[in-house]
Order: C-alpha cells, then structure tokens, then sequence
C-alpha cells in the first residue's frame, strides 16, 4: 500500500564531538523521505548495533573524525554480523584517510564521503542499497 | 521455529523484525499480531506526552532506569520504550531523536527501545504504536513506556491507549499552560513540573493546581486538600473510586522526583485495579482500535468500488465549487453503493 520506508541510524561512535556533519547528513535524509533514528555523540559499536537491532534499520551513517575508524568501524561490522544483521548497510563520513578507504571497502562498508560530498549524492547511494534502484 | 515462537521465547532481532511488519502493516505481521493477542493484557501501558523540549524523553529514561533498578527488595521490570516524533508532511521522513536522551539505558536485556515516526498521524501516536504497544506485552514487557510526539492541544490518543497518562509541563511555559488547559490536561492521570530546579516553578505548579481543581467535582477538591472531614462519614462516598491527579516535581537530568513519580504511577495503577477501572479502559481501548480499523478497511474496500474517474470527476466538480464536500461525500457514497 504505502511504499518502503527506508530507515537509517545516523551514530556518532568515538571520542570526537563534531557532530555538525552527521546532523546535516540526517536532516538530508530526512528531506529524502526517510526515517532517521539520531542517536548522539560518544556511541561505542556496541550501542550502535544495539540500536541499529532494535530499531530494525536498513542503513547505518557513521560519522567519525577522531581517526578512530580502523578500529570503531570493524567493530561495528562485526557486531552486526553476530547480531544476524549482516543485511544492514554500512556507510562512513568524515575525515577517512584514501589507505584506509579501500580496507574500509574490502571489509563491508558501502560508502565513505569526505568534506566537499554532495548530500545528493549519499541519497542516491542509500536508496541504490537500499531498493537496487539504477543510480541515474 | 516461526517468527512469534521466537518473540515469545524472548528473541530480539525476531522482536525487531515483527515490530517493522506491523509498523508497515504486512499481512505477515497482522497475522502474527492474531496469534500473539491472546497473551496481551498483562502489562501496565505508561504514557509520557507534554509539549517539545519539556524533557519527555529524559523522564523516559530516568523511568526505566528506575524500573530496572528499584529499591532493594522489589524486583525489577522488563521495560520496553516506544517512542514517538513527528513525521514531515511535505516529504514524509523523520528525525527520530529520543534515543539521544537514553544512551545510557544501552546495553541491558532488560530494556527494548523503539523510535516510530507518526507517519501521517495526528493524534500524537502513529497509526501502528498501539499494535506495538501489544507486541511488547505479549513478548513479556512488563513496564511499557510510550512518549507521545511533542504535544500541543489536541494529541490525546494516548489517554486512549495507555493506563496511565503523565502530563509533563516545565516552568516558563506559562502562557502555553494557559494553552493547553483544555486539551492535555483533562487526560493527565499524573502531572509532573520537570525542570523543577528553574525557577517560575511555583507558578507552573499553582497554574496547574488552580486549573484541576476547577475541573473536578468538588469531592475531589475536598480530597485534593485532605479535608476529609467535610464528606460525611458512613456514607457510601462514590469518592473512594475518584483519583486526584497528583501534580509532582521533577528534575529528570538528575533523577530527582523519579521514586516518587515512579510510586505515584504505582498507586494509580492500584486504583485502575480496585475500582475496576483498568478492565473499563481495557475495554474502551480495544473498542477505539477496533473502530479504528474498522473505518480504515471500510474507506478501503468502498474506494475498490468507485472507479478512479468518478473520483476525479466529483474532485474536479469540488474545487469548482459546483458541490459542497458533503454533497461530494453524498454523490461518492450513493455512486458506490450503485457500482
């Protein structure tokens, strides 16, 4: 009857308390038609994936500028895996060093943004892993 | 083993799963709700509703943590939190931001927190909370604790939905007390003043005194001011089936006034009990859902009867002011019965 909702977990895990970003991430998303559960500064990965079980999500936004990545966003795949939601998909913001990104990749993670992305194109992305729509 | 075997057996991601299919009202999760029903009926439904920003949600938390960590000597609740925020009415996402007041209730079994959008809804729930609000009970969540969108006047579907209804006001909203007076009020079974440590907060709880005095029957104000002596003794006083709202202050960013919030909705729940009144909005919830549905799936089945032209055609004769909306809905009704 109604069409999918897509629902999103917008986290901030780590220690940094920059969170401007993830905010306008979520509010873009919003605008998008979608649901977005905001859920703060200072997760750890457990509370992301609890949250991300909980609230039964399709995506989980990252956001991380500590450089904590390599060792929050494994975490954070892992837990997911064990938690029977290796279905969710995983997309990082923030400053993500180019080395790291195609580790990051290998590992799950769907899509990373730097400063300067366009919240257009993360829309596009989302609803492409999302629903499989054609990225136009 | 099937998806409500596995609710009922206390699995999490099972419960997450059921709780999207009802909320995007699959069939699959209708059918599952039909065989979880029967062990509905056990849990106390708390309703947490009050304008934006009067601390709802960190009253939520401070609840359930309460609740998972009583005074020694009681046990503790399975708490279960939904929580609802507004949907936009141009696009149709949300931000659901609760959770940002109940980080710290992460990491215990005990607690399941879920964030609904109201979805086109305007009652201050959305459409699906209270088959949610089911599934909790029949997945043995004893305590469960639904926080209304922020509310203005008229978002009192909660009162239908819950056993008991908190209103939460907070100082310096002074003007919007007066507001509010009509709407919100008349459902609160307990009301807090949060943010108690500011100050405006006498004035916030007078207000509020004045008012339910004024809305009860004078039995009731005698009681409030524990003058019992006025009231006859011996007689068969219909009193005794009364409840005064209790107005209580809290801090919820520090836990202040929580025991005693939490041993007033404790003592209202024993009042629904001894005066019969927990069976009687038991009844009255299950009739509001019931003619809930009923006019969803009506307007849904004569819709399949009406052909989309005349719709348009008697939309296009609306806007041209040839009818009125209640000719319209004369025409529309008479056109499907015909069809």
């Amino acid at each position: 009857m109604s069409e999918r909702k897509i629902r999103v977990l917008v986290a901030k895990p780590g220690l940094d308390g920059h969170d401007r970003g993830a905010k306008v991430v979520a509010r873009a998303l919003r605008d998008a038609g979608m649901e977005v559960i905001y859920t703060g500064l200072r997760q750890t990965p457990e509370m992301v994936a609890e949250a991300a079980l909980q609230e039964d999500v399709d995506v989980i936004g990252l956001s991380i500028l500590s450089g904590a990545h390599m060792a929050l966003v494994p975490r954070v795949l892992e837990l997911l895996k064990a938690n029977g939601q290796e279905h969710v998909r995983v997309f990082l913001g923030g400053i993500i060093p180019d080395e790291d990104v195609s580790r990051l990749m290998e590992i799950g993670v769907v899509g990373i943004y730097g400063p300067g992305t366009l919240t257009e194109d993360i829309i596009r992305d989302v609803r492409q892993a999302v629903l499989g729509e054609p990225a136009s | 083993m099937s998806l409500t075997d596995s609710v009922l057996s206390g699995e999490r991601l099972a419960l997450a799963r059921l709780l999207s299919q009802i909320e995007n009202d699959k069939p699959s999760g209708q059918e599952a709700l039909g065989e979880l029903f029967a062990h509905t009926g056990r849990a106390h439904y708390i309703g947490v509703t009050g304008a934006p920003g009067t601390g709802k949600s960190s009253l939520v938390n401070r609840l359930a943590h309460f609740y998972r960590q009583p005074p020694p000597g009681e046990s503790p609740f399975k708490v279960a939190i939904v929580a609802v925020d507004p949907s936009s009415p141009f696009t149709g996402g949300a931000i659901l931001g609760d959770r940002v007041r109940m980080r710290d209730l992460s990491g215990d079994p005990g607690v399941f927190i879920r964030s609904m959008a109201a979805r086109g809804s305007l009652g201050g729930l959305a459409p699906t909370t209270a088959s949610m609000a089911q599934v909790f009970d029949a997945a043995g969540f004893e305590i469960i604790l639904i926080e209304t969108v922020g509310a203005g006047q008229a978002e009192v579907d909660i009162a239908r939905l819950a056993h008991t209804t908190i209103v939460v006001e907070a100082p310096g909203l002074g003007d919007e007390i007066q507001a509010i007076k009509a709407g919100i009020l008349e459902i609160a079974d307990v009301l807090v003043v949060n943010k108690a440590d500011r100050p405006g907060v006498e004035n916030t709880e007078r207000a509020l005194r004045t008012m339910l005095e004024l809305a009860h029957p004078a039995p009731r104000v005698f009681r409030h001011h524990g003058t019992f002596q006025s009231i006859p003794q011996g007689e068969p006083t219909a009193d005794e089936d009364l409840w005064v709202p209790p107005i209580l202050r809290t801090v919820a960013t520090e836990g202040d006034g929580v025991p005693e919030l939490a041993a007033a909705i404790a003592r209202h729940r024993d009042h629904l009990e001894k005066s019969g009144e927990w069976q009687d909005r038991d009844r009255a919830r299950l009739v509001a859902e019931l003619d809930m549905l009923l006019q969803g799936k009506l307007v849904e089945r004569w819709r399949q009867g009406v052909s989309d032209l005349q719709y348009q055609q008697i939309i296009d004769s609306l806007v041209a002011r040839q009818i009125s909306p209640h000719q319209a809905v004369n025409e529309l009704l008479d056109g499907g019965q015909e069809s």
